[in-house]
């Protein structure tokens, strides 16, 4: 019978099993912030390291609360440093997803179309890249932009530059090692959007008139969207806050909040302002994909 | 009208040259003879003999591996328990906090979550090392490890299970002889995914770590501001190699469980 | 609809007016203890009635297949009696002992599933075996009544495989096979051949059959093919909204439909309205707008004169001639709109009262193999039937 029929959820068993990665993430995962929050309002002073984790109890409550304040904000908000930070990094993250975009659509669409017993491999190459670490990528590139590096050789051998292009330690470098670390996290939703596309569209596009030019814009990019949406989303949002790629491909110049919270922490020991700095970064990040969420949820009649 | 033309072609070449140019290069230097990264001198193995004695890296080496074994495996059961509430228990009491917080660490900048749990270890008074830095990775991978489970258990046929109920195994049996089974490809993906997360992470450790207990990404980092040199692109070609090894192995087992049945 | 007569092992199965085994109707013997027993079985999903205050008995031994349009929660009522799911009210006895809390793994019922639900990551065997080892059975025991059970279903020399390196057919007995080995106390089939194309289904349905009266199992079908349920039940049962329209044998579901939608969704039907002018004993005599006068005979008619009803009239029961048919008590006369050759039958549409009356369905039997048609489109043609032949349909 074709039916759907509605199963029943045993509540019990339910929260039996998520009870371990439950109480897990609570302990893990929410507590965290909590202090997070807490440390970020509270005064420079109090909670320099060596820190004390002076939890009050009842009867201090009252006391405590008072003590709290949004100095650690205001001071966000004055400095120009903070907010140009949060800027900068929404600047990067835009300009890596478009250049991922570029480079990783015709890549992602040159997979979906090639023989059926390539794509597999193809794939493969595609996340080979991911599952070698991180940092090496990184350094790879620090090869290669350095002056006299790679690039330069490569660039003077064959004359078209006389001079080292002294890319490293700039923004330029940090979007170039960007896009090289992200590129295959654009690349699998888009391919596997692709890949799924109906080819028969194609041919009754073709079928009633269009250029393969046309056909491309009218069907298969608005079929597309939803790819490049994700993509766009995996690529955007880890590379706001990122901290290695500015740290060793920028130079003293580029701001992205990962490496001020970083310094925060590391040099300055301003552990309440690096919480700060923490929240409203967290803020940054999660509205626009609540945002995102709520949309979505609407778009599909609130009902899941 | 599918054709794969000339365009295609020239944007797999460049796409992939773009890709792995890069390694191939940090690959190459590393059997330089030269310390000088401009300069080739000829090829040369000494490198990788110098590694051999560094024992600082070593070390280091060897404590990420554990960290990685251990934080894989507890990721991989607290996510595969996690997908397992989430697809198949529609409604419990807090399960958009739930799934909020299993899918956050997806999100998170690893510069967060890094922070949150060293002012979680303070707070709680932990002495740092080891077991902070594993329990920080199992926190943030569960979320990965849960999205790859979860992603099998939507395609999967809730009557296979009802069948085994109705053959007369309980609910534990019908989890061991044929869910685990059923979903054990992306509980193995799971892992995998989680072991090289934690191998790969240099922020979150660096927070969450205390004295003595340096990973090697930490290591390399430090030598890496220091300055290119080919000692560390031989340390960067052996965790290829290791890598490039695991996943070609890993391929062919599952070519090969995908030929012996199913 | 025929019994397949010619099948001498299935002994008993011979085709026969009234019932399929004549002596076999436990349902008619009031001191008779049912096996299965719904007792004002309720069961709800959200706001959605699935199965509605619904009561039913089947008897050991008996083949019952439960018939009705998607939706109508024959379904909820089967996965009710595996024990998937709880009833909100009443309760479900088996062997005259309650299992509604008893769960699925604990009762001798076992469920062929429409999707067969085949483990793919074992072979046939181990698929097979899988109930038994529940049981904790010896692993000989096992091994020999797995073989015993690949035999019976014809899958000898196939247990190595996996079941995506078998067919439809091998899969749906792999299936079967695999619920059998149990033994259980009733086999619930759901949808058992509804993947099979239609050559296979025809086959397979006398297969189940056979099995059932040689093992003296307990069957109970899921189905929306009314050939398929009328082919092999016993009793049938048609369902809607979730609850029991009739229970009766196939025959008495098509002839004596309870009502009129059991009429209209077993097989094809001419409805006519009329209203009661005369009883005489069981005859009773209509008046239909489109039709006049018509008489039917009617076992202990409840109607009385002046009552509005639906009269129902299958296609077959219907004669069509170009005459005038001088004897008949029931005719009247149209015009050909419509020819369906259909092979071994033509279904005949017949417009009767002008051009706007109604469209009267005959269906006549291809008996000769000549190419000229008697009837041709437009032909003025009379309908003539039996006084028998109608029958009161409630509403």
């Amino acid at each position: 019978m074709s039916t759907p029929v509605p199963r029943s959820g045993g509540t019990g068993r339910g929260l039996l099993v998520a009870a371990i990665p439950y109480l897990w993430l609570l302990a893990f995962f929410l507590a965290p912030f909590v202090i997070v929050l807490r440390i970020a309002l509270s005064d420079a002073a109090t909670d320099q390291p060596p820190y004390a984790p002076h939890f009050p109890g009842f009867g201090q409550l009252g006391e405590f609360l008072s003590a709290l304040d949004l100095e650690n904000f205001r001071l966000l908000g004055d400095d120009p440093l903070y907010w140009q930070s949060y800027l900068s990094s929404l600047r990067i993250a835009g300009l890596t997803t478009l250049i991922a975009l570029a480079i990783g659509y015709p890549l992602a669409h040159a997979m979906a179309l090639a023989p059926k017993r390539w794509q597999g491999i193809l794939l493969v190459l595609v996340i080979l890249p991911f599952w070698t670490s991180f940092l090496i990528r990184v350094y790879a590139w620090i090869g290669i932009l350095r002056p006299d590096g790679l690039l330069d050789m490569a660039l003077m051998g064959i004359g078209l530059t006389s001079e080292p292009l002294r890319l490293l330690n700039t923004d330029a470098a940090v979007l170039i090692g960007m896009v090289y670390s992200y590129l295959p996290f654009m690349v699998l939703p888009l391919f596997s959007t692709l890949q799924k596309l109906d080819g028969t569209l194609l041919e009754a596009a073709s079928d009633l008139g269009a250029t393969p030019l046309t056909t491309f814009l009218t069907v298969t990019l608005p079929l597309s969207i939803p790819g490049i949406l994700a993509g766009s989303a995996l690529v955007f949002i880890p590379a706001i806050g990122e901290f290695v790629i500015p740290d060793l491909l920028g130079g003293s110049d580029t701001l992205m909040v990962g490496k001020v919270l970083w310094n925060e922490f590391f040099s300055n020991r301003d552990w309440p302002l690096a919480s700060a700095v923490a929240i409203v970064l967290l803020v940054v990040l999660v509205l626009p994909l609540m945002l995102l969420q709520r949309a979505r949820g609407q778009g599909e009649g609130g009902v899941r | 009208m599918r054709r794969f033309g000339a365009f295609h072609l020239a944007a797999l070449v460049a796409g992939f040259a773009f890709l792995y140019l890069p390694i191939v290069a940090l690959v190459a230097y590393s059997f330089n003879a030269s310390r000088l990264v401009t300069v080739w001198g000829g090829f040369s193995t000494h490198w990788y003999g110098a590694l051999l004695s560094n024992q600082p890296l070593l070390d280091a080496a060897w404590l990420t591996i554990r960290v990685a074994l251990v934080s894989a495996t507890l990721a991989t059961v607290l996510g595969t328990l996690a997908a397992l509430a989430l697809a198949r228990y529609r409604i419990f009491t807090g399960r958009t906090l739930f799934s909020g917080m299993v899918m956050a660490p997806l999100v998170m900048p690893e510069v967060i979550t890094g922070l949150s749990l060293l002012l979680l270890f303070v707070a709680g008074d932990v002495e740092r090392g080891y077991w902070t830095v594993v329990i920080a990775h199992a926190t943030f991978s569960l979320g990965f490890a849960c999205i790859v489970v979860q992603a099998r258990l939507a395609g999967f046929d809730r009557s296979l299970e009802e069948a085994a109920r109705d053959l007369g195994a309980t609910p534990a049996e019908t989890f061991r002889t044929v869910t685990l089974p059923l979903i054990w490809p992306a509980v193995a993906a799971a892992w995998m995914l989680a072991f090289t997360l934690s191998l790969d992470d240099l922020v979150i450790a660096s927070f969450t770590t205390g004295p003595g207990a340096t990973t090697l990404p930490m290591r390399l980092y430090s030598a890496i501001r220091l300055g290119v040199t080919p000692e560390i692109n031989a340390a960067c070609t052996i965790m290829i190699a290791a890598v490039a090894v695991a996943v070609i192995g890993a391929s062919l087992l599952m070519k090969r469980d995908a030929l012996a049945g199913r | 609809m025929n019994r397949d007569s010619s099948r001498p092992e299935a002994a008993g199965r011979r085709a026969s007016p009234g019932s399929v085994r004549r002596d076999f109707q436990p349902w008619n013997d009031p001191a008779a203890k049912p096996l299965v027993e719904f007792r004002n079985v309720t069961k709800r999903f959200g706001a959605v009635v699935a199965v509605d205050r619904l009561s039913l008995s089947i008897h050991a031994r008996e083949f019952f297949a439960l018939l009705g349009p998607s939706g109508c929660g024959k379904t909820t009522l089967m996965r009710l009696l595996a024990g998937f799911e709880q009833p909100d009210e009443g309760e479900i006895l088996l062997d005259g002992i309650d299992i509604t809390a008893v769960p699925p793994h604990r009762r001798p019922v076992n469920m062929m599933f429409q999707s067969y639900a085949l483990f793919p990551h074992m072979s046939v065997g181990d698929n097979i075996a899988y109930g038994l080892k529940r049981e904790g059975l010896p692993k000989v025991e096992i091994a020999a009544r797995v073989d015993a059970m690949l035999g019976r279903v014809r899958l000898k020399g196939m247990e190595k495989r996996r079941p995506d390196q078998l067919s439809g057919g091998q899969r749906q007995r792999v299936a079967l096979a695999r619920a059998l080995v149990k033994q259980p106390k009733l086999l619930l089939l759901d949808e058992p051949l509804g993947a099979l194309d239609k050559k296979l289904r025809e086959e397979t349905q006398y297969e189940l059959m056979d099995l059932q009266a040689d093992l003296g199992l307990t069957f109970m079908v899921v189905t929306h093919d009314q050939d398929e349920a009328m082919t092999m039940a016993d009793r049938m049962a048609v369902m809607d909204h979730g609850r029991l329209l009739q229970i009766a044998p196939p025959d008495l579901i098509y002839e004596a439909p309870a009502s009129r939608f059991v009429a209209e969704f077993v097989g094809d039907i001419n409805l006519i309205a009329g209203k009661v002018t005369a009883i005489e004993g069981d005859l009773v005599t209509l008046e239909s707008q489109t039709l006049g006068v018509i008489e039917l005979d009617e076992d202990a008619p409840t109607c009385r004169p002046g009552d509005a009803l639906t009269v129902g009239l299958r296609p077959e029961k219907i004669a069509l001639s170009h005459d005038e048919p001088a004897q008949a008590i029931n005719k009247v006369a149209g015009e050909i709109w419509d020819i369906g050759y259909l092979g071994d039958m033509t279904m005949v549409q017949v417009m009767v009262g002008g051009d706007d009356g109604k469209l009267f369905k005959v269906s006549l039997t291809n008996r000769t193999r000549r190419i000229e048609r008697p009837f041709a489109w437009e032909d003025k043609v009379w309908l003539s039937w039996d006084v028998e032949a109608g029958m009161v349909l409630a509403s």
